[in-house]
């Protein structure tokens, strides 16, 4: 019995992780699908995210609306970003600098968080409700993360059915297989790419509020959550929003298991996993080849 | 309808279209000749507004839409079937022409389209990639026409297409043209060009270097293509 209950902890243990990762996971695929760039800031919105969850916490008391204004405002830096900077290297056809000028605005970001809260961890209050813990077969397990698995899960199927049944999502899964059709369809496609630029932000920031009561909001997170998304969208296939469900929850369990039984190795479990994922599938589980 | 003047147009260095002049009267088929290479795609997508021109008038019913952004310019009117038909590969037939009703089709309803095209109300939830050559070229004009266009640009439309798949092509175009859609048919299969164009212009090297009614085409044909067509 106490196995079956340290299981069943570990199991939603590994889907509240899920969660958090697929909140960065899933802009982070969408952007490469429709614009097929790789956001190197990605983690650094998250991030962003988190300290100006942090602030609005300080501010109001309210974890809440922490989680309103944090993408509201991520999600306006990544559309000024989108606008100023990304829509201009498109019109030039210049796919080489992308990489140069998201990788800038992450050191940039990174460089401004520090300058405005300062070199220290800032530790965000879990809300009073979701404080504490439930006892499942005999096994505690804190409330905060239920609240991050039936999160994650409203926002995956969210998304999933906006993308299959409303016609911006039509819109945006046409883009990712020819953009330029669409916009020979009528479609104005850079109003689409700020907009899921834009949008991927905000979920990214999403998930950095999301993270912080357990974590902190501190200087190094973006580093560590950028490379597990970077893994999931691989694995999950670059582009596909399945995928990156999927690709969440794989590299979740394998972090929390691999924590567990090979504490040291974690990490290579990781990439292994990675490894084995390409080699049999060279464009991730649900990705296209190219 | 469509009045074209003096189109210049450049890839890089490459001056491809060196002035091209043509011009489409409402309810009329231009058909565009010419060999591989000429230019007559690169025509095409400089009316679209995919390869912009540098220089040049495209005038649609008194509006030079010469440089506008492609979305624009087929919100004005015109549609496009490209070469190489540009089905969405991952999308069903239905969503394939969803992308392009932005508003809902007064004249050419979807449900109109799937009359026009049985073969297509059979596959509607199929994806663009599952269909036959013939089916995502029929999907292709019918994507076009949701839009209700003032005129449609068809782009090679019988390339690699099987005769007999070739000769529904031109039933399709012909009963389009009955009904009064005004087109620019850039082909290279002279049988289908001739069984429903008004007007034929021969292309060569980014130039319009003949242009006839179809019955003088018809005349003088066996001249102008030694000298224009046949390599
Ligand atoms: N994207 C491009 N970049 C550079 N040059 C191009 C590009 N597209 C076409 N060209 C060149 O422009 C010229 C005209 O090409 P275009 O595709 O318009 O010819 P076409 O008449 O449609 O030929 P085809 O009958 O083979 O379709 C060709 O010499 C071609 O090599
Ligand atoms: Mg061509």
């Amino acid at each position: 019995m106490d196995f079956v209950g340290f299981l069943l902890t570990q199991c939603l243990n590994a889907f509240s992780q899920a969660a958090v990762l697929f909140f960065i996971a899933c802009g982070l695929t969408l952007i490469f699908g429709i614009m097929r760039i790789i956001n190197f800031a990605h983690g650094s919105l998250f991030m962003l995210g988190a300290y100006v969850g942090y602030s609005t916490v300080a501010a109001t008391g309210s974890f809440w609306l922490a989680l309103i204004v944090a993408p509201i405002v991520v999600g306006a830096v990544g559309i000024a970003f989108e606008k100023v900077f990304l829509s201009r290297l498109y019109a030039r056809g210049d796919g080489g600098a992308y990489l140069m000028v998201t990788f800038g605005l992450a050191v940039i970001m990174g460089e401004m968080i520090r300058v405005i809260w300062g070199p220290h961890p800032h530790g965000v209050a879990t809300p009073d409700i979701l404080r504490g813990v439930v006892f499942l077969l005999d096994q505690p397990f804190p409330k905060y993360r239920l609240f991050l698995i039936a999160l994650g899960v409203i926002a995956a199927i969210s998304v999933w059915q906006f993308l299959e049944r409303t016609r911006a999502g039509l819109l945006i899964r046409a883009v990712s297989q020819n953009a330029e059709m669409v916009q020979a369809l009528g479609t104005d496609v850079q109003l689409v790419r700020t907009c899921v630029f834009g949008f991927g932000c905000a979920m990214a920031a999403l998930g950095g509020v999301l993270a912080a009561p357990m974590v902190t909001a501190f200087l190094g997170m973006s580093a560590s959550v950028i490379i597990d998304a970077f893994v999931i969208v691989i694995i999950g296939g670059m582009g596909s929003f399945l995928g990156s469900i999927i690709g969440s929850v794989l590299v979740a369990y394998v972090q929390v298991f691999g924590a567990y039984y090979f504490p040291n190795m974690a990490l290579a479990i990781m990439y292994l996993l990675m490894l084995v994922i390409l080699v049999v599938r060279p464009g991730g589980l649900l990705g296209k080849e190219e | 309808m469509l009045n074209v003047s003096g189109l210049h147009t450049f890839y890089g260095p490459g001056h491809i279209l060196q002035g091209v002049d043509l011009e489409i009267k409402q309810g009329q088929v231009a058909a565009v000749l010419g060999r591989n290479g000429v230019g007559k795609t690169t025509t095409v997508r400089s009316i679209m507004g995919i390869a912009p021109p540098k220089e040049g008038r495209v005038v649609l019913g008194g509006t030079d839409i010469a440089g506008w952004p492609s979305h624009k310019i087929a919100r004005a009117g015109v549609a496009y079937v490209p070469e190489g038909r540009m089905i969405f590969p991952d999308l069903t037939v239905v969503e394939n022409i969803e992308v392009a009703q932005r508003v809902r089709a007064q004249k050419w309803t979807i449900e109109r389209l799937f009359e026009l095209f049985p073969a297509l109300a059979e596959r509607r939830t199929n994806k663009g990639s599952q269909l036959s050559g013939g089916e995502q070229q029929m999907l292709a004009v019918a994507r076009a026409l949701v839009t209700d266009p003032k005129v449609m640009l068809l782009d090679e439309p019988s390339q690699g297409l099987a005769p007999l798949v070739v000769r529904e092509l031109a039933n399709v175009i012909t009963r389009l043209r009955d009904e009064g859609v005004t087109m620019l048919l850039v082909e290279q299969n002279l049988k289908l060009a001739e069984a429903v164009a008004d007007t034929v212009y021969i292309m060569v090297k980014g130039r319009m270097v003949y242009d006839a009614s179809l019955e003088r085409f018809i005349e003088e044909q066996d001249k102008v293509k030694s000298k224009y067509l046949t390599l």
